[in-house]
């Protein structure tokens, strides 16, 4: 048998005076790290499976187990470092493209801590939420300011369709098959209660969450897969995905194994097949073929829907943003390279893309340089982590953002990267009955409306410091920004001044 | 070295005072001037101005150009713009009365002026938005010129100093106008530039505004889609033109544009005192002119070519108080301004957060 060059990533540690051998976490992890050894009495672990997602410990009555690091390591080198020579193992072995999930993890620069929020002193008051009206309402869509009053004053309108959020906040694209259905179901609820909107993502809708319809954004992408008639219909919007900032330049993949009864369903394709969705459209292949696809899409539903526009913050996002703002699509959704995948390949995820402070700050500029900011609402995703990163989005000139990162995280997920492996042991990222079950929809869903009210306490509290008690005033408002240790060129995209200034 | 508005911006606190009389009865300069002397304490001496309006009966017909120069170059420069775009039928010097109070005063002139008929046509805009876009292009494109006042049969006077003796210095006893606003100016920095005192004033549309908004960038950035530049980067001059985007552009009335600047809060709107037709346009509002409401601290007077409209902030987080006496309508931020313009007022309010007093000329 050949060598094994790669090492455990992880290391188990169980502290044995706190061990009883209750076996939970071998119960409990899918990756079949733990088991009962009668021979020795006690518990082991076969580590080169772990991928530290803190299910066990989570789980553990008392507490006895660690995941660390593995301390073994390679002679150091600031070149080759210990990851990139075990992916050079791994490609020697399998002959095959390496795979990941979730967002880019590396340490580029995150544009959102290096940027400052303003707070109101002696000129202006500050607001206090507590006592005053402090209102997050966001509408989406087209904004057609035009109007004339008739013979009795009376205001005449055109009403564009639109998407009315009590929060900025929504729940960006997460195809069923990518997670469970539990997982779905908790996304559908928490939006129907928190009063916006979650995404199907490429998979279709089941049929259990028609009902979550008024909530639902229904997505079209490259393969198409369960799109039809009643789908569109079901939904409060349409969006095109034309690419994903997880993997900008190619599709969506599902390997068949995850490819169930209900899933090859919803995805109207065959059991255990693989869907595959090209890379581009097949039939846009310019910015005059999505105009197409956004009026059809837009006939097909009585003109009542607006059409999102998904893209990938990619170099030159600004003119594609223009382009899309010019096609009769009334959202732009703008995906940041940090944005999460339940798989993508790890060099496109890792070096392909840009970060989404800086797609945010130029598109919007650039619509406001063309004069046509008004034709189209911006929606930016990839990654935002908190409330902070809402309200700095918005200053920038969000009109409101997208989470799922954050949104799994409070399902219970650990970030362990791993979706694409099909085990997720939080019940999440899988299809597997046994462990889908572990995601309980009840709990889960208050668990994210949670959070959502907590962002959306804290975005009136920081809003109301700085004197504004309507999210409209906040945004593209940066002069409410600073950075702190930008360069130059780097506050000019982000235009804003550096703190101090 | 401190910079100017225009190159930094500078949040200021205020006095603000007007009148307007309904029949169109003339009122000397002189009242407004008292009425803004009560309240010396709300500002610092850096900065103080008027707007009279039916004070050039005699060319009530021109636009009346208000503009100050650094030099004399900048005027040549500026001439020269103007001739190439209007037929002048009178300029001159305005005429200023040495003050111990006001110093460093720039070159001051006035113009009476026509749009040119064949430059007109040329633009294929209507007449005052060409009037607007050269008044708006003198002070974004050349240096050391600032007009300061561009509409018809009304004017605008302001200098650094505190408004009292702007007043003596502009010797506005020797005008009389059916309307007239003042502001005294509390800027928390600035180096004393002229142009920097209010009134702001594009076309004839005035407006004299205490506060500090919250919602500036927001508003600055939107508006600037449309052609206008916010050079000064104050409250009042994105103020004017979002009023003059609504009102003259759209063609909003005025009761309108107060529902979009300050628009009722949804708990109000929610709250079933409005008819369904009502919450449908109020919704709207909010939807499709959202990046047009001004939130923070502010009251305004605005003039305009037939009255005049205050309006506070949505919270009423600046003082503003209104009377009426027979034909006449008063605004002020405080009481004692108006007692001085007349002290016994048939009626004296305060009106509520966001609701508009829209006064205008009797036909």
């Amino acid at each position: 048998m050949a060598i094994n060059y790669l090492n455990p990533l992880f290391e188990v540690v169980r502290n044995p005076d706190r061990c009883i051998k209750c076996r939970v976490c071998e119960r409990q992890c899918a990756n079949e790290v733990h088991h009962y050894d009668p021979d020795l009495d006690r518990m082991v672990a076969d580590e080169t499976s772990c991928v530290d997602c803190q299910r066990c410990v989570t789980l553990c009555p008392t507490r006895a187990l660690k995941i660390r690091p593995n301390e073994n390591q390679f002679r150091e080198n600031g070149n080759w470092s210990q990851q990139i020579m075990d992916e050079v193992y791994k490609q020697a072995g399998s002959g095959g493209v390496l795979l990941s999930a979730m967002g880019n993890p590396r340490e580029y620069p995150v544009y959102w801590d290096k940027i400052l929020l303003n707070a109101s002193q002696v000129t202006n008051p500050p607001i206090d939420p507590l006592r005053e009206p402090m209102e997050t309402k966001t509408f989406l869509g087209k904004k057609d300011q035009s109007i004339h009053y008739d013979e009795n004053g009376k205001a005449v309108y055109e009403k564009n369709p639109y998407l009315e959020l009590d929060v900025p906040i929504m729940f960006s694209a997460m195809s069923f098959g990518s997670i469970s259905k539990n997982a779905h179901e908790t996304l559908a609820r928490a939006a129907q209660e928190l009063g916006t909107y979650y995404n199907t993502g490429e998979g279709g809708l089941h049929k259990d969450f028609y009902k979550y319809g008024a909530n639902t954004i229904c997505q079209v992408a490259s393969g198409r897969f369960g799109v039809f008639k009643e789908y569109l219909d079901t939904g409060a919007a349409i969006e095109i995905k034309m690419g994903q900032g997880a993997k900008p330049g190619i599709g969506g993949h599902l390997p068949g194994m995850k490819i169930n009864e209900e899933i090859s369903k919803t995805r109207m394709i065959p059991k255990g097949t693989d869907a595959i969705s090209p890379a581009p459209h097949h039939d846009i292949y310019s910015i005059e073929d999505l105009r197409q696809l956004v009026l059809s899409l837009k006939e097909a539903t009585n003109w009542e829907k607006p059409v999102i526009v998904k893209i990938a913050a990619v170099h030159n996002v600004a003119a594609i943003a223009s382009g899309i703002a010019r096609s009769g699509a009334d959202i732009i959704a703008i995906d940041g390279y940090r944005g999460g995948t339940g798989a993508a390949p790890t060099r496109i995820r890792d070096n392909v893309g840009i970060p989404i402070e800086l797609a945010l700050a130029s598109v919007d500029q650039r619509l406001r340089d063309e004069g046509i900011r008004n034709n189209i609402s911006v929606v930016v995703g990839g990654s935002v982590r908190c409330s902070a990163d809402v309200v700095k989005a918005v200053a920038l000139g969000a009109d409101a953002v997208y989470i799922a990162t954050a949104a799994l995280l409070a399902m219970g997920c650990h970030l362990c990267r791993s979706c694409n492996t099909g085990k997720c042991n939080w019940g999440i990222a899988t299809q597997r009955a046994d462990l889908v079950k572990r995601l309980n929809p009840d709990i889960a869903y208050k668990r994210l409306v949670n959070l959502v009210h907590a962002w959306d306490h804290e975005i009136k509290e920081m809003m109301g410091g700085m004197g504004i008690n309507s999210i409209e005033s906040l945004r593209g408002n940066r002069l409410m920004l600073r950075g702190i240790g930008l360069t130059q060129k780097e506050l000019d995209i982000l235009g804003i001044m550096h703190a101090g200034e | 070295m401190l910079k100017k508005e225009g190159e930094t911006r500078i949040p200021a606190g205020c006095a603000i005072s007007g009148f307007i009389n309904r029949s169109g009865r003339r009122t000397n300069g002189s009242v407004i001037v008292n009425s803004i002397a009560c309240m010396h304490d709300r500002s610092n001496g850096l900065g103080g101005g008027y707007a009279g309006y039916g004070i050039y009966p005699e060319y009530k017909d021109q636009y009346a150009f208000h503009v100050f120069y650094d030099s004399n170059e900048a005027r040549i420069k500026t001439e020269a713009f103007i001739d190439r775009h209007f037929d002048v039928i009178n300029l001159s010097r305005i005429p200023t009365r040495k003050h111990p109070n006001i110093t460093d005063e720039p070159l001051i002139w006035r113009y009476f002026v026509n749009p040119l008929p064949t430059k007109l046509q040329e633009s294929q805009l209507d007449e005052r938005t060409y009037v607007a876009r050269c008044v708006i292009k003198i002070n974004d494109k050349i240096d050391g010129a600032y007009v300061f006042s561009s509409g018809k049969n009304m004017g605008v006077f302001k200098a650094v100093g505190y408004p009292e003796d702007v007043g003596e210095f502009y010797r506005l006893d020797e005008y009389d106008g059916w309307a007239w606003t003042v502001h005294g100016r509390y800027p928390t920095n600035t180096p004393g530039w002229w142009g920097g005192a209010h009134p702001f004033a594009l076309l004839d549309y005035t407006i004299v505004h205490n506060g500090e908004i919250s919602s500036y960038d927001a508003n600055r950035r939107f508006i600037e889609m449309f052609g206008y530049k916010c050079n000064l980067l104050t409250d009042t001059e994105v103020i004017t033109y979002i009023i003059d985007y609504l009102n003259r552009r759209l063609g909003m009335p005025l009761e309108d544009v107060a529902k979009v600047i300050a628009a009722p809060f949804w708990s109000e709107i929610d709250s079933g005192r409005f008819s369904p037709e009502e919450v449908e346009k109020l919704r709207h509002f909010r939807n499709v002119y959202s990046s047009l409401l001004i939130t923070g601290p502010f009251s305004i007077i605005l003039g305009f070519n037939n009255g005049i409209m205050a309006l506070n902030d949505r919270l009423k987080l600046r003082s503003m108080v209104a009377a009426e006496k027979g034909d006449t309508v008063y605004v002020s931020s405080e009481e004692c301004s108006i007692r001085t313009m007349s002290p016994d007022v048939d009626r004296i309010w305060s009106p509520r957060g966001g609701e508009p007093i829209i006064v205008t000329l009797d036909k």
